[in-house]
């Protein structure tokens, strides 16, 4: 038996580069020793990914992209498509936990300085991947057709009316319709199922290519092929992929699972985060929600675009800097400017500015889930910020601090004192 | 032929030529694709205009008609209503209507309409396009200093019975006065003006 699979194993090498392949990528492809914690948000992603078209391509079989029955037929996979609940939380749940384990996949990043030389392109790739996904998430929401996928989408296409001169036009374009029509959800479809998809998969193999072609950075930011055996030209640090990190991964899929299977037993909707309430609501253009927030993981930015107060009678200042807030991770390669990589051996300054980050990020992330009157106003006596909304001037706060950590990054990481870097892993 | 010099300059030249052609192609065939996702004739033709009947409004009320899937208010404003809208301009954004493109020429008035009691307006915030709630009478819920008008319930913006903005409201400009012509002492039709279908 043996010897005949070899045989077979054989005659596909001599016509497609298998054997050399699995070397590259997993028996042969040497990551540095020290991956921890933090190193199990990139396969999940990939794995969430797998599962989103799988869910996706099950779904589809039984929606349906019409207006007028678009609800219906989501309600019906709920009700009488055997096991389409499960299929459709899981797929709801894992747009969810897409972003969750995406932003740890990204803070990894930070913390590490993954985005440093040579990888500035992996970052780029991956920065992509998370506008795809956004993308994604945005398109995706409004094919239930409930209230909040109806008026969320309007609220979205109408940043770009805001946008001089052609804006109006933009918007017309994107809906193909003057509002949020049938023909808005049809191509919204399009993109969702096909389109998107199609960008996220080259993405993420470039992603992927990139990475194996320079080497996993690692918790202590060194470069391990600085130092290889002279004999086999195998980093010291390193250690092959497979078996060592795929059985890592395992036990990180696991627990990942049983955390994403309790939630979709147990609290799909996730108290309205995961899904929102008024979504269960079939859209109606006549009738606008109380309180219309995006789902969580779009909240920090639409409180930035919140917190912008409209100038030169233009909504778009706002519109810009939300734009800026999501597009300035990708200049992180070209604004950190410090001599170290990782934070074991950055000063105390970076450390101060990253944690002023990251509280920005959930405070805005919080109240973007709220109205902005969730605080009430301050009294009129009160000087500068006297009638404001209390919750509109912590937003502009916080969105300070948020810009303050990318714009100020080249100055503060080049002062920074920093701890001398080992030569090889430390643990 | 194997020997022969390459000429380099006859290639460089062919690669431009073709490379520019291609280009031309392609920015051609891109047209129908960008154009097939406007608004198809169908899609023109169900935003077209639409008739209301403005004679069973009682003074001090509303009615709502849909054009282009957008809701258009029709208020019959009292002498009351009409009386006070002169009263709050310091409070307004833009009381003197300077955005011009918020309403048609012959609504630049100030009561912003061609009848002065008929106020009609797309009820649609302009900060992000939710639809605002009718606070048509004085005072109530919105507190004592309020005029009557209209308040959006996504971000707070507030507007008067003439449909412009409060100060302080996310909202930046007025509610858009779309182009109507009264086709007979009781019919108003939205959507098309003197000067043609919008």
């Amino acid at each position: 038996m043996q010897k005949y699979l070899t045989c077979l194993l054989g005659w596909v090498d001599e016509r497609f580069p298998l054997t050399s392949n699995i070397k590259t990528h997993l028996t042969e492809y040497y990551a540095p020793k020290n991956f921890n914690f933090w190193y199990f948000f990139g396969s999940l992603a990939l794995m969430v990914l797998v599962m989103q078209i799988l869910t996706g391509i099950f779904l589809t079989m039984n929606y349906k992209p019409d207006a007028d029955l678009a609800f219906a037929s989501v309600e019906y996979i709920m009700r009488d498509v055997s096991w389409g609940r499960l299929i459709r939380y899981m797929h709801s749940t894992g747009a969810s936990m897409f972003f969750v384990v995406v932003y740890m996949h990204m803070f990894r990043g930070l913390l590490y300085g993954s985005y440093r030389t040579p990888r500035e392109l992996i970052w780029l790739f991956g920065v992509g991947i998370f506008l795809a996904l956004m993308g994604e998430a945005f398109f995706g929401y409004l094919l239930p057709w409930g209230q909040m996928s109806y008026w969320g989408a309007q609220v979205i296409i109408n940043l770009f009316t805001s946008i001089p001169f052609v804006g109006p036009d933009i918007s017309l374009w994107l809906r193909g319709d003057y509002t949020v029509s049938d023909a808005t959800l049809n191509r919204f479809f399009a993109f969702h199922v096909i389109a998107l998809p199609l960008v996220l998969l080259g993405l993420v193999a470039a992603h992927i290519i990139a990475l194996h072609e320079v080497g996993s950075n690692n918790p202590d930011g060194i470069e391990i092929k600085e130092k290889k055996d002279k004999k086999t030209g195998i980093p010291l640090d390193g250690i092959p992929f497979h078996p060592y990190y795929t059985v890592k991964d395992l036990v990180g899929v696991s627990v990942f699972l049983i955390v994403f299977s309790a939630i979709i037993f147990f609290a799909p909707e996730m108290g309205g985060y995961f899904l929102e309430a008024n979504n269960f609501i079939p859209a109606d253009p006549f009738k606008t929600p109380p309180h219309i927030a995006p789902v969580w993981y779009f909240t920090p930015y639409y409180s930035i675009l919140r917190a912008v107060p409209p100038m030169m009678n233009s909504q778009f200042p706002g519109v810009v800097a939300m734009g800026l807030s999501v597009v300035l991770f990708a200049f992180l390669p070209w604004l950190d400017r410090s001599p170290v990589k990782s934070i074991r051996y950055r000063g105390s300054l970076y450390k101060r500015f990253l944690a002023a980050f990251v509280v920005s990020f959930i405070v805005l992330g919080y109240l973007g889930t709220e109205p902005s009157n969730v605080w009430g106003q301050f009294g009129s006596g009160v000087p500068i910020v006297g009638g404001l909304d209390r919750a509109t001037v912590v937003a502009r706060i916080f969105g300070l601090i948020y810009f303050a950590f990318f714009i100020l990054m080249p100055w503060y990481t080049k002062i920074d004192k920093t701890k001398p870097v080992p030569e090889r892993l430390t643990a | 032929m194997a020997n022969q010099e390459v000429d380099k300059g006859k290639r460089r030249f062919l690669i431009a030529a073709t490379s520019a052609a291609g280009g031309v192609a392609a920015v051609a065939v891109a047209v129908p694709f960008v154009s097939s996702m406007m608004p198809s004739e169908r899609a023109k033709a169900a935003g077209a205009p639409v008739d209301a009947d403005v004679s069973k409004i009682e003074p001090g009320a509303m009615i709502i008609v849909e054009w282009r899937s957008k809701p258009v208010w029709i208020i019959n404003r009292s002498k009351e209503m009409l009386d006070l809208l002169g009263n709050h301009n310091d409070k307004l954004s833009d009381p003197m209507l300077e955005v011009v493109s918020q309403q048609p020429d012959y609504c630049n008035n100030p009561a912003r309409s061609l009848k002065s009691n008929l106020m009609v307006l797309v009820g649609i915030c302009t900060h992000l396009g939710c639809s605002p709630s009718p606070k048509l009478q004085t005072g109530g819920d919105m507190g004592p200093d309020w005029p009557g008008g209209f308040f959006c319930p996504c971000h707070g913006s507030k507007f008067d019975l003439a449909g412009r903005v409060f100060k302080g409201s996310p909202a930046p400009i007025n509610l858009v006065v779309p182009p109507h012509k009264y086709i007979s002492e009781t019919v108003v039709r939205i959507g098309e003006d003197g000067k043609g279908a919008a």
